[in-house]
C-alpha cells in the first residue's frame, strides 16, 4: 500500500528485531475473543479511482463558484486570495503539530502572535486568543467565561442572536446549572433596550448581542452598555459571524465591549460546507485569566533573542483537568493562519474598501428591492446583510432556482414570527446585475 | 550562523502604501460607513494590520515555515498524537470547487455529493468500530468527549437518574475530565494495578448508583491494551453505567479489535490522529462520534436520515442534546478521512495497524536496551520509558531538548503522569525501519553525551531557530500581542 | 530544606504563623522546589471567610498548579499585593516576603491540630524517599 513504507523484507526484519515471529503475535496483549472478523468494506483505491469517485461526489453539489451567491446567515461568501492557500499548503505548516516544543515550531508560533495581535486590534480588545472551532462554540466560549470572571450568574441572550450560535450555547450549559433568558428585538431589529431592566440584569453575568446581529443588523454597543444598571452589570458580548464587519463598524471594544467572540471565517477561509471555520475571542485585561483556549506570548531564547511560546498554560484541561477554563485542545490552527495572511495581504486599507464594496452592494440591492415594492422587514442600519419581504412570495425558491441564485435564507425556519421575511447577504462577489436580476425576480417580474 | 533567515513580525515590516489586493472597481454607488452608521462607523483604520505587498507577505509566510519541524521532515513520534503521513491526493480532494463552495444552508437537494460523502464516512466509521451510528458534528476530540459524555447523561437522565460521578484512570488525557466536567460530571480516579490496567476489584468495590459511567482509553496511555475490557464493560452495564471510549489510540486496534463487540457504549475518534487529516499546527481537526442504538435519539442536531431517494437533514430531533458546532462540523476534514479510509480499504487498514505496532515494538525492543521502560507488559502502538536510569543531572526535558538538534521533534514528555519523566513514543506506520533506525542512534548518541558531556544537554537546543525559550517569563509578565510603539505604556 | 522552628505547618505543605489572633500563610519551602519557578498567585478576596474545606488560593508555575489550603476557619484581613508583580518571591523567601494571606482567626485552637517543626521535618523526610 502506497502510504506504508515496509517491504516484506522490513517486516520480516523488524519482527526479528522485536523477538517475535508473525505479525499475529504483536496483538497477543488482545484476547482472542474479542479479535474483529474482517471488516466488511472494500478494496482500497488508486489515486485515479479515488479521484473520479470524488469528482463525481463533488459534481453532485451545486457550488457558489459559478453563481451569484445572496446566502449569509453566518457564512458570507468572499474572494479569497490565491497566496492564502500557498502558504497553507507549505507541508512544514500543514503537517505540523501544536507548537508545545517551541523552538521548532517558531513558524507556527510567530504566526499565532501575529493573528491575536490583529484580532484584539480590529475588536478593540487587550488580548486574543489563538483560535476556538467556531463562532457558535465560542459564544458559548465566551458565555462561561463571563460566567466565570462575575462567579455566577445568569446569561441574557439577544433573540436576534445566530439561532445555532444559541443552540450551541444552549447545550455547552445545559449541565452547568446555568440559565438562560431571551431578550427581544425591536421593530428596528435592535436589542429591545426596554427589556434590560434592573430585574433582568441583577445577578446576571453576561449580555450577548450579535454585532451584527443575525438579521444583519448594526446594534449600538454604546447605548447598551449605558443601559445596564448596576454596580456590576453583566458583561456585554458582541458575537460577530461576519469578521469583515469589523472593518466598518467602530471596534466592539472601544464602543462598551468586555467581551468580544465569534467567526473570523470571513478572513481567508472557503464556505465548506460549514467547516472548518474560525472561532475567535479577545478581551480585556481583567479577565486575561478565564481566557479559555491557547494562547501565544513573547518572550526570550537563552541567547536573549525573541522568540514565542504558548503560555498561560495552566488554564488549559491538560494541567487544569477538570478545572479548566475550557476543555479545548485542538483547535482551528491552520485556519487562524489563513486568516493571518489573509490579513496581512488585504492590510488596513484594502480590508476597509472591501468592506466599504461590501456595505455599497448591500444597500444597492436594498434600494432595488425597495423599487420594486419589496420591504426591508426593520428600520436599524446594516452592513452587507438585511431581510427584507419579497413582494413576490409564490413561487420564489423556485425562480431562483431556475435563475441561478444562491439564497437567501428563508428567516420563517428560525424566527416564526418573522413568516415571509428572507435574509440576503450581498458581498464583493455580487455584480450590479445580479442584485438587478435578483430584485426582478423578489419583486414579481421574471 | 544560522541557516535560517530573521524574520521580523508584520507590523514591524509595514510599509504604509503598499497593497497586496486589489479589488475590482465599484458597479454600484459608493456608500460610506460613516454616512450611513453614524457614530457607529469605525473611524479609525486598525492600526495594527500592516500594508504590505504580495510578494512582501508570501516571503514572510514561507520564511516563518523553515522555522517549523513538521511530519513532512521526519520521525515525529509523540505518543497518543498519532503524527502520520497526510495523503496529498487528500489536499486536492478537499479543494475541489463542489466541496469548497458550497454554503451550509444551501438546500439539501443541491448538496447531495456533500451528503452522500458525510453518510458514507459515518458508516465506515461504524463499521470500524463495530457502533451503530454516528454523528460528525464535533470539531475535535475533546468536543466529541464532551458530545458523548452529555449523550450519556441524557440516556441516564431518561431513565430517571443522571449520577453524579465519572471514573476515570489517572492516566488519561485531561481533555477526559474536562469534558465529563463539563457535562455535569464530578470525576473520581479509578485506580491502576502494578500492571498499569485499570484494577478490576477496586472498581467492582467502587462500582455503585452513583456513577454514570468509565471513561477510558483503549489501548490506554502506556499503548497497553485493557485486557480486561469485557469485565469492566459488565461491570459498568449491571451497575446501570455506561462505558465510554476515548478512541485517541484507535491506531492500535483498527481492524483488529472493534470496541463495540467489547461492549463500549460510545466513543469519539481523533480524524486528525487515526484518519491521517493534518495536524495543521495545531488544528482543525475533527472528533466525530460513534455510538449503540440507544444513544441514537440524543444525537447533535441535525441527523442525516434517507428521504425520497436521496438525503436530507432531519432538525426534528425532540430527545437531541443539542448542537455543539454552528453547522454540521468540519467538512472539508471529514472529505479528507474519506478519501483516507477508501484509499486504504479494510485490508489497508488492518495493515496500517499491523505496521503501526510493529513499528513501536521494533522502537522498544531497540530503545529497551538503553531506556527503563515504564510498565512492563506488552505494548501496542505506543511504548512510555521513564527516567529512571538516565545518567546523573539529566531529566527527560534535556533528552528532549537534544533531540531537536538530531532533527526530530522530541517525544511526548512528562505525560502520563504515572510515569515519572514520562517519554511516551509513537512512530506511527508512515516510517520506514532506516528513519526508526536514525531515531535509535540518535537516542544513543544523547544518552552517550548525558554521560560524557551533559552541558551539551542542559544548553539545548542548539541547531535550531531559536534556542531554549525562557517558558517562566512569559508565563509571569504575559505579552500576548504586539502593541504600536506610540500606545505602549511607560 | 529549610523549615524555621517558630511555624506550624499543614500535610499539605502551607506553614502558618501566629500573630496575636491572626494567622499569617505561605507555602513551604518544599512546596516552592516541588513546584519550581513560581509565575502566578492567586489570592483570596480581602473580607471574605475561609475554611479547611475551599481552596484559599493557588500557586501555578509553568507546567502545574498547586491549590492552597487554610486549615483554619476565619476571615481575610489582608493579602500580599506584592505577589501579582513577583510572584517569585514564594520561590525566593517562602517564609518572609513570599507570605500569601492573613487571616482573622474564628477559632485559634485549631492551631494545636497543626505539625510543629519536627513533626513536618520528618513528614517531609519521608515525602523525599
Amino acid at each position: 500500500m502506497r502510504y506504508l513504507p515496509a517491504s516484506e523484507e522490513d517486516i520480516r526484519h523488524m519482527l526479528a528485531a522485536a523477538g517475535l515471529e508473525r505479525v499475529e503475535d504483536l496483538f497477543s496483549s488482545i484476547p482472542p475473543d474479542l479479535r474483529a472478523k474482517d471488516l466488511d468494506s472494500p478494496d482500497g483505491l488508486s489515486e485515479l479511482e479515488l479521484a473520479r469517485r470524488f469528482l463525481s461526489r463533488s459534481r453532485r453539489n451545486v457550488s457558489s463558484t459559478c453563481r451569484p451567491c445572496f446566502l449569509g446567515a453566518g457564512a458570507y461568501a468572499h474572494h479569497i486570495p490565491s497566496p492564502v492557500d500557498h502558504v497553507l499548503l507549505r507541508t512544514e505548516f500543514y503537517t505540523a503539530y501544536t507548537p508545545y516544543q517551541p523552538e521548532t515550531s517558531q513558524g507556527t508560533l510567530q504566526s499565532i502572535y501575529e493573528f491575536q495581535t490583529m484580532m484584539a486590534d480590529l475588536t478593540g480588545m487587550d488580548y486574543a486568543n489563538a483560535s476556538l472551532y467556531d463562532g457558535a462554540s465560542a459564544t458559548a466560549e465566551a458565555a462561561l467565561m463571563a460566567w466565570r470572571a462575575r462567579k455566577g450568574g445568569r446569561i441574557l441572550v439577544a433573540r436576534s442572536l445566530h439561532p445555532a450560535y444559541r443552540e450551541v450555547l444552549a447545550t455547552y450549559v445545559r449541565h452547568l446549572g446555568i440559565d438562560i433568558v431571551e431578550i427581544p428585538f425591536g421593530t428596528d431589529g435592535r436589542l429591545d433596550l426596554d427589556a434590560l431592566g434592573e430585574d433582568t440584569c441583577d445577578g446576571a453575568s453576561a449580555l450577548l448581542v450579535g454585532q451584527p446581529n443575525f438579521f444583519g443588523i448594526v446594534e449600538d454597543p454604546a447605548a447598551i452598555a449605558e443601559r445596564l444598571p448596576g454596580k456590576k452589570p453583566p458583561l456585554l458580548t458582541a458575537v460577530v459571524s461576519e469578521a469583515l464587519s469589523l472593518a466598518a463598524l467602530r471596534a466592539p471594544g472601544s464602543a462598551g465591549a468586555d467581551i468580544v467572540a465569534g467567526d473570523a471565517r470571513s478572513f481567508g477561509l472557503p464556505l465548506g460546507y460549514g467547516g472548518p471555520y474560525l472561532g475567535f475571542i479577545a478581551s480585556k485585561k481583567p479577565f486575561l485569566r478565564q481566557l479559555p483556549g491557547r494562547i501565544c506570548g513573547e518572550t526570550t531564547d537563552t541567547e536573549g533573542r525573541r522568540g514565542y511560546v504558548l503560555t498561560l498554560s495552566t488554564r488549559e484541561q491538560h494541567i487544569r483537568r477538570e478545572k479548566a477554563t475550557s476543555n479545548i485542545c485542538t483547535n482551528q490552527g491552520l485556519c487562524m493562519l489563513a486568516a493571518t495572511v489573509y490579513l496581512s495581504l488585504t492590510g488596513r486599507r484594502g480590508l476597509a474598501e472591501l468592506a466599504r464594496q461590501n456595505l455599497s452592494k448591500a444597500e444597492y440591492l436594498k434600494e432595488r428591492l425597495v423599487e420594486k415594492g419589496c420591504e426591508p422587514v426593520f428600520t436599524g442600519p446594516t452592513f452587507n446583510e438585511f431581510a427584507v419581504r419579497p413582494r413576490n412570495r409564490d413561487g420564489v425558491s423556485q425562480a431562483l432556482r431556475d435563475a441561478n441564485i444562491l439564497g437567501g435564507y428563508d428567516l420563517a425556519n428560525a424566527y416564526p414570527e418573522l413568516e415571509g421575511a428572507i435574509l440576503l447577504a450581498a458581498t464583493e462577489l455580487v455584480s450590479r446585475s445580479d442584485c438587478d436580476r435578483l430584485a426582478d425576480i423578489l419583486g414579481g417580474a421574471s | 550562523m544560522s541557516r535560517h533567515i530573521e524574520e521580523k513580525l508584520l507590523f514591524e515590516q509595514d510599509r504604509p502604501g503598499r497593497t497586496g489586493t486589489t479589488l475590482p472597481p465599484l458597479d454600484v454607488p459608493e456608500k460610506n460607513p460613516r454616512d450611513l452608521l453614524g457614530p457607529l462607523a469605525r473611524t479609525e483604520a486598525p492600526r495594527c494590520l500592516p500594508e504590505l505587498s504580495e510578494p512582501d507577505v508570501v516571503r514572510h509566510f514561507i520564511r516563518l515555515s523553515t522555522y517549523n519541524y513538521a511530519v513532512d521532515l521526519g520521525l515525529y513520534p509523540l505518543g497518543s498524537c498519532t503524527m502520520k503521513y497526510n495523503p496529498k491526493l487528500n489536499e486536492d480532494l478537499a479543494r475541489l470547487q463542489g466541496f469548497l463552495n458550497i454554503h451550509p444552508l444551501q438546500d439539501d437537494d443541491a448538496v447531495q455529493g456533500a451528503l452522500e460523502l458525510m453518510d458514507t464516512l459515518s458508516h465506515s466509521l461504524c463499521a470500524i468500530t463495530g457502533m451503530d451510528v454516528c454523528s460528525l458534528q464535533p470539531a475535535a476530540g475533546a468536543q466529541g468527549e464532551f458530545t458523548g459524555m452529555q449523550l450519556i447523561r441524557a440516556h441516564l437522565e431518561r431513565q430517571g437518574d443522571p449520577r453524579r460521578i465519572v471514573l476515570i484512570p489517572d492516566s488519561a488525557h485531561g481533555t477526559n475530565p474536562a469534558s465529563a466536567h463539563f457535562a455535569g460530571y464530578s470525576v473520581e480516579e479509578v485506580a491502576s494495578a502494578p500492571d498499569g490496567c485499570v484494577d478490576v476489584t477496586s472498581l467492582k468495590e467502587r462500582m455503585g448508583p452513583d456513577v454514570a459511567a468509565i471513561m477510558l482509553t483503549v489501548p490506554n496511555t502506556l499503548g497497553i491494551f485493557e485486557k480486561n475490557i469485557l469485565a469492566i464493560c459488565e461491570i459498568l452495564h449491571e451497575g446501570g453505567g455506561q462505558v465510554y471510549v476515548d478512541g485517541a489510540n484507535l491506531n492500535a486496534m483498527m481492524g483488529w479489535t472493534k470496541p463495540g463487540d467489547w461492549g463500549a457504549d460510545v466513543m469519539h475518534l481523533n480524524l486528525h490522529k487515526t484518519f491521517s487529516t493534518p495536524h495543521g499546527g495545531g488544528g482543525p481537526g475533527a472528533g466525530p462520534v460513534v455510538c449503540k442504538k440507544h444513544l441514537e435519539p440524543y444525537l447533535p442536531s441535525p441527523v442525516l436520515t434517507r428521504r425520497g431517494g436521496g438525503l436530507a437533514w432531519d432538525h426534528d430531533r425532540p430527545e437531541s442534546i443539542g448542537k455543539v458546532h454552528g453547522f454540521y462540523g468540519n467538512f472539508l476534514i471529514l472529505v479528507r478521512a474519506l478519501a483516507y479510509i477508501e484509499a486504504l480499504g479494510a485490508a489497508g487498514l488492518k495493515a496500517s495497524t499491523e505496521l503501526a505496532v510493529l513499528n513501536a515494538n521494533y522502537l522498544r525492543s531497540k530503545l529497551e536496551e538503553d531506556l527503563r521502560i515504564g510498565f512492563d507488559g506488552p505494548t501496542l502502538h505506543e511504548v512510555v520509558f521513564s527516567d529512571e536510569g538516565l545518567p546523573e543531572g539529566v531529566t527527560t526535558l534535556d533528552i528532549a531538548k537534544r533531540l531537536i538538534d538530531y532533527g526530530f521533534h522530541p517525544p511526548t514528555v512528562y505525560f502520563p503522569l504515572i510515569v515519572h519523566g514520562a517519554m511516551m513514543v509513537e512512530p506511527t506506520e508512515s516510517f520506514g525501519v532506516e528513519e526508526l533506525d536514525r531515531f535509535v542512534d540518535a537516542v544513543r548518541s544523547v544518552l552517550r553525551e548525558g554521560r560524557e558531556t551533559p552541558e551539551l544537554l542542559h544548553g539545548a537546543p542548539h541547531d535550531a531557530y531559536r534556542f531554549r525559550l525562557d517558558e517562566v517569563t512569559a508565563a509571569r509578565k504575559p505579552v500576548l500581542r504586539w502593541t504600536p510603539p506610540e500606545e505602549v505604556e511607560e | 530544606m529549610n523549615i524555621p522552628e517558630n511555624l506550624k505547618y499543614t500535610d499539605t505543605h502551607e506553614w502558618v504563623r501566629t500573630e496575636g489572633d491572626a494567622a499569617v500563610i505561605g507555602i513551604s519551602d518544599f512546596a516552592q522546589r516541588e513546584l519550581g519557578d513560581i509565575v502566578y498567585v492567586e489570592v483570596p478576596e480581602v473580607g471574605g471567610d475561609v475554611s479547611p474545606d475551599e481552596p484559599l488560593g493557588s500557586v501555578e508555575s509553568v507546567k502545574a498548579v498547586s491549590e492552597v489550603r487554610c486549615p483554619l476557619n476565619g476571615t481575610v484581613e489582608g493579602v500580599n499585593e506584592a505577589l501579582e508583580d513577583q510572584p517569585e518571591l514564594l520561590n525566593s523567601d517562602p517564609y518572609g516576603e513570599g507570605w500569601i494571606a492573613k487571616i482573622a482567626l474564628s477559632d485559634p485552637s485549631q492551631l494545636d491540630g497543626l505539625m510543629d517543626s519536627a513533626a513536618y521535618a520528618a513528614y517531609v523526610a519521608e515525602q523525599d524517599s
